[in-house]
């Protein structure tokens, strides 16, 4: 009697255990820049748009595949991505074949998913989060043959084996303009900052935003919230309820839902979304622009020099020149949303222009004097931070070590906010 | 519905048309031995039903699933990596099972084994030490870890008999909650979700660092951790069948009160079993990261302790028959990551899953219809 029970307690229970089983198996880790965790859950009910499909190699192509942490359907960094792969489609026509795999862990299945690539056939393979860094180098000196490139670390090595990534800081720092001059016109001068992870892209990215906003708004002040993870649409929503709740009138996220631009919305006041250019797209009227990656040119430029054979461990890091950045309402052939100010659009067009000239950039963005959230001094007069002082590096081999690591918080950001730990 | 086990005869006075799930009372041994092929075979007639509604041809992704799973020694590699943890964790799950301690926390204390073993292999063992005595310390390290983990349900339940279920599945979060603090804080490599890499000689040995010496071992990425899973199902199975503190548990399980009366410390059982079948999952968490990650990060294991669950008891809590179902389900795994979009695999894997699991069940059970 007790045992037939038991048996059925422990049905019941493997019945529970099903459902963890789903629900963490697609789980994957967060990246260094906008991975998302795989919502799976929702994703099977994606459109197929030719049914199931398994990634095979072409003959007579370049084939190119990509590794994906998120869905393509996530409306952030992994849809920019697959536009990036879409177009280079299109600009490489017959030559170049493409396949990819959407929300692949991070960790060790990312390495054997990676492998099995190589081992297809693919003539390249670009990894587009953090998490698969270390997979990416050990399957590099695996297949020399083969080029891979890294989207958001710091490794490569001398032969066929890249990291890519780009001066987001820049379009955060123009944000940083508009944003600022929006919370002046409320009257409001507080902005907020959802912040996913206390890493020196996050805070770098933040603190070009917070020097921006000093130079629309000197008197504001810019909140932050973090909330260690990149895709958690509920906590990205609070960490923007709670902000405007203490009084900020602009909410910019650094997360990748446009949940924080929806409560905007919400409170009929301002949000700014982060990595597709689609990110305004839930509400247009409260949302004041979004900066945004647009991969395609890179991944062209990256494809043609491997086809020629030119193709060499690197660590690439573009600026807004490169037309792989973007910021929404003040690219070629877009108009500046509805909300934004006036006055603040000739500036930031201005500073823009000057960008896309390569005459501003991210170092111009970080030359002293800085002050930190504190008011001291962090950056002295004169000073321009090195590349591996904007990303933090320390003890990695082939790069110098950072000395003003990005560890610090700029003027503007509320001066009791902490890094946290 | 009402759900009664033991076949009892209606009462009398009702006269209500009522479901009733009862456990067959014989299964013929014909049925056993065919069962998980039957399962197998609807599991995946269902799936093709799925498959053909997307617009898709069953039959190739069913071949390509399996060839990528079993096709090749690179396949047969990769599901022995994905074997490894699983065996490990459904050994250690089926060792309370057995006495009908629901311990469901496996995945807790596969994360509390690499916790500790990645504390070890980080911050004690001095890196220039040999490779067998990292190892050991690790895999040493990794048991106890997991093993507190489930001793301290296992304690609850023996001292002031706190629902066991509850407390390991709650345990989860903590221990992942626990892990998340250290990888983010203490030992975090600059602020990301993750460690250093471990030193050298805390790497799991791979047939792969053999290719020097055997060419055809090149690219095959599987680590020794499997001999341990495979050693370890071995003494279970001993244990199991010859020894009296196996057949103590199985009676305990049993019939508790029968037990006791035969004299069995009944609540240092629990509490030994319990830390026994934290301690091996615990070691699968230990040679995940040692064999495979090589560093401790978030979420490194993809639900393997909860997988665990559903393995031990398609297994019938046998040790060896865990083996081969822990092949089954790593193949899946790995057969369906190459699916895009990733959604159909995800969706398959749990039609899949839901079927052999459900199937199972109307083996053992049937329905009765009572008036």
């Amino acid at each position: 009697m007790r045992h037939n029970r038991s048996w059925l307690v422990l049905g019941l229970l493997v019945a529970v255990a099903l459902v963890f089983a789903a629900c963490a198996a697609p789980a994957s880790a967060p990246a260094d820049t906008g991975g998302e965790t795989a919502a799976a859950e929702s994703e099977s009910a994606a459109p197929a748009e030719s049914g199931v499909q398994i990634p095979e190699v072409e003959e007579g192509k370049f084939n190119v595949a990509f590794v994906y942490v998120g869905p393509i359907g996530d409306g952030g960094w992994t849809y920019a991505h697959n536009q990036g792969r879409e177009y280079l489609e299109e600009q490489m026509g017959d030559q170049v074949a493409t396949a990819y795999l959407e929300s692949v862990p991070e960790g060790a299945d990312a390495e054997r998913v990676i492998r099995n690539l190589a081992r297809k056939g693919f003539d390249a393979v670009f990894t587009t989060s953090f998490g698969y860094m270390d997979p990416t180098e050990t399957v590099a000196e695996e297949f020399p043959d083969v080029d891979f490139v890294h989207v958001s670390g710091f490794k490569k090595n001398d032969t066929n084996f890249a990291n890519l990534f780009g001066a987001m800081e820049d379009m955060k720092y123009l944000t940083g303009m508009i944003a600022g001059a929006r919370a002046a016109e409320d009257g409001s001068n507080r902005v907020g900052y959802v912040a996913p992870f206390p890493i020196p892209e996050v805070i770098r990215h933040a603190n070009a935003a917070s020097l921006g906003m000093r130079q629309t708004c000197p008197e504001c002040q810019l909140d932050i919230r973090w909330i260690f993870t990149w895709f958690y649409p509920d906590l990205e929503r609070q960490a923007a309820e709670s902000m405007f709740d203490a009084g900020a009138s602009v909410v910019i996220t650094g997360a990748d839902t446009p949940g924080p631009v929806q409560v905007a919305g919400e409170r009929d006041l301002w949000g700014v979304g982060y990595d597709s250019s689609n990110a305004c797209d839930v509400d247009p009227e409260h949302c004041l622009t979004v900066p945004y990656w647009n991969w395609g040119p890179e991944y062209v430029h990256l494809v043609e020099q491997m086809m020629a054979g030119e193709f060499t461990g690197a660590d690439i890091y573009f600026e807004v020149d490169s037309g792989a950045l973007g910021l929404l309402g003040f690219m070629d052939g877009q108009e500046p949303q509805p909300g934004v100010p006036e006055s603040v659009i000739p500036q930031v067009q201005e500073i823009l222009g000057k960008m896309e000239a390569g005459e501003f950039t991210r170092f111009d963005i970080f030359t002293g004097p800085i002050k930190n959230n504190k008011g001291e001094e962090i950056v002295p007069e004169g000073v321009t931070l090195t590349q591996s002082d904007l990303e933090g590096l320390s003890g990695i081999p082939g790069r110098e070590d950072c000395t003003i690591c990005m560890s610090w918080l700029a003027d503007g950001i509320v001066p009791d906010a902490e890094i946290p730990q | 519905m009402s759900v009664q086990s033991p076949p009892q005869p209606p009462p009398q006075t009702s006269t209500r048309t009522r479901l009733r799930l009862e456990r067959r009372m014989e299964q013929p041994r014909w049925l056993n031995i065919l069962a998980p092929f039957i399962l197998i075979i609807a599991a995946l007639l269902v799936g093709a039903l799925l498959l053909s509604l997307t617009g898709s041809d069953p039959w190739l992704i069913y071949r390509r699933m399996a060839s990528v799973a079993y096709g090749s020694k690179y396949g047969w590699s990769d599901t022995t990596i994905k074997a490894t943890p699983l065996i490990l964790a459904s050994l250690g799950v089926s060792i309370a099972f057995r006495m009908r301690l629901w311990n469901i926390g496996a995945e807790g204390q596969l994360y509390m084994g690499a916790f500790l073993a990645t504390g070890v292999a980080l911050n004690v063992v001095p890196p220039e030490s040999p490779m067998w005595l990292m190892l050991l310390t690790m895999g040493v390290a990794g048991f106890i870890g997991g093993a507190i983990w489930g001793f301290i349900p296992g304690l609850l339940k023996a001292k002031l008999n706190v629902n066991e279920i509850i407390t390991t599945l709650m345990l989860n979060y903590v221990a992942i909650l626990w892990n998340n603090y250290f990888i983010y804080g203490p030992w975090s490599e600059r602020g990301f979700g993750l460690t250093p890499q471990f030193p050298r000689n805390a790497w799991m040995p791979r047939f792969t660092d053999y290719a020097t010496a055997v060419p055809a071992l090149r690219g095959v990425t599987a680590h020794f951790g499997i001999f341990l899973a495979f050693f370890l199902a071995i003494v279970l199975w001993v244990v199991w069948r010859w020894t009296k503190w196996g057949f103590e548990v199985s009676i305990i399980g049993d019939n508790p009160q029968a037990a006791r009366y035969a004299g069995i410390n009944l609540s240092r059982k629990i509490m030994v079993v319990m830390a026994l079948s934290g301690g091996l999952a615990g070691l699968a968490g230990m040679v995940e990261v040692s064999g495979v990650v090589h560093r401790l990060q978030e979420r490194f294991s993809p639900g393997y302790g909860f997988t665990a669950i559903i393995v031990a008891w398609l297994a019938k809590l046998n040790p060896l028959a865990i083996i081969v179902v822990s092949y089954l389900f790593a193949g899946l795994l790995v057969g369906a990551d190459e699916i895009q979009p990733a959604g159909i695999a995800q969706l398959l894997q749990g039609v899949i899953l839901f079927v052999v699991v459900g199937g199972d069940m109307m083996l053992r059970y049937r329905l009765r219809v009572t008036h």
